[in-house]
């Protein structure tokens, strides 16, 4: 996955950043087509631009301002409707992160919104994980079992039913959040698994089990007398300790080879 | 804002034996009248109506030269569409909160579609 090069190196930084970057976008602009659509162009610009400039400080900001700017450039492109007036104040938002409700990680609000009842149950996983997990569409056929068209359908029609159907980007309140607590766990649980041993690549995708513990953690501050959200997270980070005894050389390690010693706390903050 | 229809779909058995003076349909006509009103006052109303019973409708074909009308209704089915509300909402979640409430009203299950968007507005 990530060779050495500089190209890896970028692939591997927006792979990191691109829930951050879509759920970013998604809230600002409220589609997700535009969302995505930016933030590939800007890992081509990236990919343009960092050889010569040198990787940004923070390339995750970087991506996220770079994205928006493309964003707007589309709308405008496209013509919309008030598309100038809406442009201008995206630009000159004075207040980026509006009052965001008791859900303020947009991406825990992606979630939210990808785990809406009037989506079909097989389809909100697979959105989150191609959102905010950044998973290939391949990569999450792989993990239901189910050929890639199918699944490439699947998402498709979420995304149609979320545009034509006008799902909100919205805070989700707190009704929802309890409604829709199972299967924002059973969201996070599967992009911990697939980062727990994932179906390309690397065995253990370390960027998908943190992000899956961070978003954990997010849930149980939400709610903190919830058991299965304490109990998830208590579990996800457990697992998480012996990460380092599960990989020799770069493959999972055998059973026989496992040892105490190696086990190491390192979540413990 | 965007437009959806609530459908309210049911047996025929539901439009033929209804008896008027029955309390419970009496109650089922003041709560929907109330959900009606309501739907005015906070202006998502754009029109809604009962229909009668599914024997009563009539199939017209017009794709050929000549219209060809049929009895009865274009799908035999044992549910079919006996009301429906179409109602302005800003959004989906909007829309479910007001079909929920006219569900409750009706005592009957709600369906939620929104309308295509119209092009020239988007």
């Amino acid at each position: 996955m990530t060779d050495g090069s500089l190209g890896g190196r970028i692939e591997g930084i927006y792979r990191d950043e691109y829930g951050r970057v879509v759920a970013s976008l998604a809230r600002r602009f409220g589609d997700l087509d535009i969302a995505e659509d930016a933030a590939g162009e800007a890992l081509l610009a990236a990919l343009e631009r960092w050889p010569d400039d040198g990787v940004p400080p923070n390339p995750g900001g970087w991506l996220t301002t770079t994205a928006t700017r493309r964003a707007i450039d589309r709308i405008r492109r496209e013509n919309l409707r008030d598309a100038k007036h809406q442009a201008a104040v995206m630009i000159d938002d004075p207040t980026p992160h509006e009052p965001t409700g008791i859900v303020e990680d947009d991406r825990l609000r992606l979630i939210f919104v990808c785990c809406h009842p009037a989506l079909a149950p097989e389809a909100r996983v697979a959105l989150a994980l191609r959102l905010l997990g950044g998973l290939t569409v391949a990569e999450i056929a792989r993990a239901f079992l189910v050929p890639e068209t199918t699944m490439a359908r699947r998402i498709t029609r979420a995304k149609a039913k979320i545009k034509a159907a006008r799902i909100p980007f919205r805070v989700p309140d707190a009704d929802d959040v309890t409604d829709r607590r199972a299967t924002v766990l059973a969201v996070l649980y599967l992009i911990f698994n697939e980062g727990y041993l994932s179906s390309s690549g690397d065995p253990i995708r370390t960027e998908l089990t943190g992000e899956a513990i961070r978003l954990g953690r997010l849930v149980h501050d939400l709610l903190p007398d919830d058991g299965e959200a304490a109990g998830l997270l208590a579990l996800m980070l457990l697992i998480e300790a012996r990460k380092r005894s599960r990989v020799a050389g770069g493959n999972p390690a055998e059973i026989a080879h496992l040892t105490r010693r190696r086990e190491q706390l390192h979540n413990s903050r | 804002m965007a437009q959806y229809l609530l459908s309210v779909h049911g047996t025929s058995a539901d439009h033929v034996d209804v008896d008027h003076n029955d309390p419970a349909i009496q109650k089922m006509y003041a709560d929907v009248g109330t959900f009606n009103d309501q739907l005015q006052t906070d202006g998502h109303w754009v029109f809604a109506g009962g229909l009668t019973d599914i024997a009563d409708a009539t199939v017209v074909d017009g794709t050929g030269n000549d219209a060809v009308v049929t009895d009865g209704p274009y799908a035999e089915s044992k549910e079919f569409l006996g009301g429906f509300w179409v109602i302005e909402a800003p959004d989906l979640d909007t829309a479910l909160k007001l079909a929920a409430a006219g569900s409750r009203a009706c005592q009957g299950p709600v369906e939620v579609r929104p309308f295509q968007a119209d092009p020239a507005a988007e």
